[in-house]
């Protein structure tokens, strides 16, 4: 699903990413971890298509970074770190919203609407606006309306960033949920419990991916008992 | 297309939804115009003043009515001494008739008035010595036609406003001002909310073109921009009654220019500003101020140090102001005002492309 190789990204003198490798499988749940400023906001702002790559190569979902973004934008989903919907909108208009943006025809809108307002439970709110709902509840709909058009990979970044424990395991359900229906997933975090529930992981340290392997392989690699470990062995260097 | 739509009823959503943004859209324009209109204005009507008069005859009677008739003042009846009322700022200016004043008028010798006007406040001072020195000459003309040819006669008239009426002058300031307001400080407002709350991200990575983002958050503000224009127009010409003697869609033709201008100037900045309060303090130093202070708005051009007067010709408010003047005061035509709206298009082509190209730059 996701080919990259070599992959660099130079602001005048400074190589926020530095030639990078890696490949998702579809359904996969690919971990990206880092330190904040280890470049995770930028190879991901590449691979979206926001921001042209300096140098390497990289498809996703099969079309080129370079010269297919717009193929690339409408197969992906996306959810950033800061809350991602408008919250002067009320739930019905955000996922109509987003429905219409991505080129969604008016009745499929409305069913899968119906469809989703209640598997989150929130048809009783569906005209409120997402500004009064909780935050978790509010995150909750942001992946559901990333997911709303049915891409083929859904970017995360930093979704569970201010969760509680709770809502933070429910949010995880709907990511394994989703990869379970062949949704590709790409993740960064910064909870390093969150690292294990991911199929493989890589570590990016310095614009460089430091370390990639299963969260089994990796602690074995590094003999220790947790992906907290891994990861301060690896930002120390 | 209908993706587009719905991008666009959602832009008025958040105008709709937030009550100052709705303040400043609707109540601004007609808050501005009726200040402008009723208390900031240089014209006086009804102003009190006192009359001491020490002739008692015939003409100076017929004096005080004169002035009385022409609205612009009101005697204070018994007003106490002079000095106390100007204290309690009861009267805006004195007039004082001399004894001999009936008896040197007729036989056509000089004769003398005295006007005593309060010098704190010298604006309001200077108006009402004009307004009292033009009736006084009214006065002295009629009084001499019966006897004599006047000597000379200098005739003072103004043109295309000839009732000095200061709103005439303020309805094209407002004009300026508010789609200045709405167009550009309004749209970089909201492009840079949603720089600033993260949505613009997830705008940028969806398959909607970049120039359909940002059309799709400017055509309301057009819209409203253009609405705005016409209810200035119509306070304007309905409430004050003023003249609109050239093409009305010459007039909306300009407007739409200067629109457009102010909207790319609000692109601009906001290309530059990641914050909102960052736009809100880059619209308000670097085009509000100049719209009120430096496009011939609120002061005469002419009258500028050297210096401001050579600013002054990068404000785009000030080729609006006159593009404006001239369709609504003197009605010219597309032929007289086709210097002042190159300029203008000039000027709003340049900065639609610097913006585009600002913009540009941003995504990679």
């Amino acid at each position: 699903m996701i080919q990259v190789e070599g992959l660099s990204k130079r602001f005048g003198d400074f190589t926020a990413v530095n030639a990078i490798s890696f490949s998702v499988k579809k359904g996969e749940i690919f971990g990206f971890l880092g330190a904040n400023g280890a470049g995770k906001t930028t190879a991901m702002r590449m691979l979206t298509g926001l921001s042209r790559p300096s140098d390497g190569n990289a498809t996703v979902a099969g079309y080129d970074v370079y010269t297919q973004t717009e193929a690339i934008k409408r197969r992906i989903g996306y959810m950033s770190q800061k809350f991602s919907l408008y919250e002067d909108l009320t739930v019905r208009e955000n996922i109509a919203l987003f429905g219409g943006v991505y080129g969604m025809k008016r009745r499929r809108i409305k069913e899968k609407m119906d469809e989703l307002l209640g598997q989150l439970q929130l048809m009783d709110k569906r005209n409120h606006l997402v500004g009064s709902l909780p935050l978790g509840w509010k995150q909750k709909l942001a992946f559901s309306v990333s997911l709303f058009h049915e891409p083929e990979i859904v970017f995360l970044d930093e979704p569970t960033g201010g969760v509680d424990p709770i809502t933070r395991r429910q949010f995880w359900e709907m990511i394994y949920e989703a990869a379970h229906r062949g949704i590709t997933v790409f993740v960064t975090t910064h909870y390093m419990d969150e690292a294990e529930y991911c199929d493989k992981v890589s570590i990016m340290v310095a614009g460089k991916i430091a370390a990639m392997d299963s969260p089994q392989q990796l602690k074995q690699q590094f003999e220790v008992d947790s992906m907290d470990d891994v990861f301060v062995n690896l930002a120390r260097g | 297309m209908k993706v587009f739509w719905a991008f666009i009823k959602k832009e008025f959503f958040h105008i709709l939804r937030d009550r100052r943004t709705l303040f400043i859209l609707i109540g601004m324009p007609i808050v501005q115009i009726l200040i402008f209109g009723y208390a900031v204005t240089n014209e006086f009507k009804g102003a009190n003043i006192a009359v001491y008069d020490q002739a008692q005859d015939e003409s100076s009677l017929d004096f005080i009515h004169q002035l009385q008739a022409s609205g612009h003042f009101q005697l204070l009846q018994s007003p106490g001494e002079i000095e106390a009322a100007f204290q309690s700022a009861a009267i805006k200016m004195a007039v004082v008739i001399p004894a001999n004043f009936g008896q040197h008028l007729y036989p056509g010798q000089s004769t003398q008035l005295q006007l005593l006007t309060d010098g704190t406040d010298p604006n309001t001072a200077v108006t009402l010595t004009q307004y009292a020195g033009l009736i006084i000459q009214q006065f002295q003309h009629q009084g001499r036609a019966e006897r004599q040819a006047p000597p000379i006669l200098v005739e003072n008239k103004m043109v295309y406003n000839p009732a000095l009426k200061s709103v005439y002058l303020f309805v094209p300031g407002v004009m300026a001002l508010i789609l200045m307001l709405v167009s550009a400080m309004m749209t970089s407002l909201t492009i840079a909310r949603e720089k600033e709350l993260g949505t613009m991200e997830l705008l940028l990575v969806s398959p909607l073109p970049p120039f359909l983002i940002i059309a799709g958050k400017v055509i309301p503000y057009i819209i409203l921009s253009l609405l705005n224009a016409l209810l200035i127009l119509g306070v304007g010409v309905y409430v004050f009654g003023v003249p609109l003697i050239g093409s009305f869609w010459l007039l909306i033709g300009v407007c739409m220019l200067f629109i457009v201008l102010a909207l790319a100037l609000g692109i601009l900045i906001s290309t530059k500003a990641e914050t909102q309060q960052a736009a809100m303090l880059v619209s308000l130093m670097g085009l509000m101020m100049p719209t009120i202070l430096l496009s011939g708005f609120l002061f005469p051009i002419e009258s500028m140090p050297l210096l401001l007067q050579w600013i002054s010709k990068i404000i785009p408010a000030k080729y609006f102001i006159l593009l404006l003047k001239d369709i609504m005061l003197k009605g010219s035509g597309w032929y007289y005002i086709w210097t002042e709206s190159l300029v203008l298009f000039g000027m709003a082509f340049f900065l639609l492309m610097a913006s585009w190209k600002n913009f540009k730059i941003r995504l990679t």
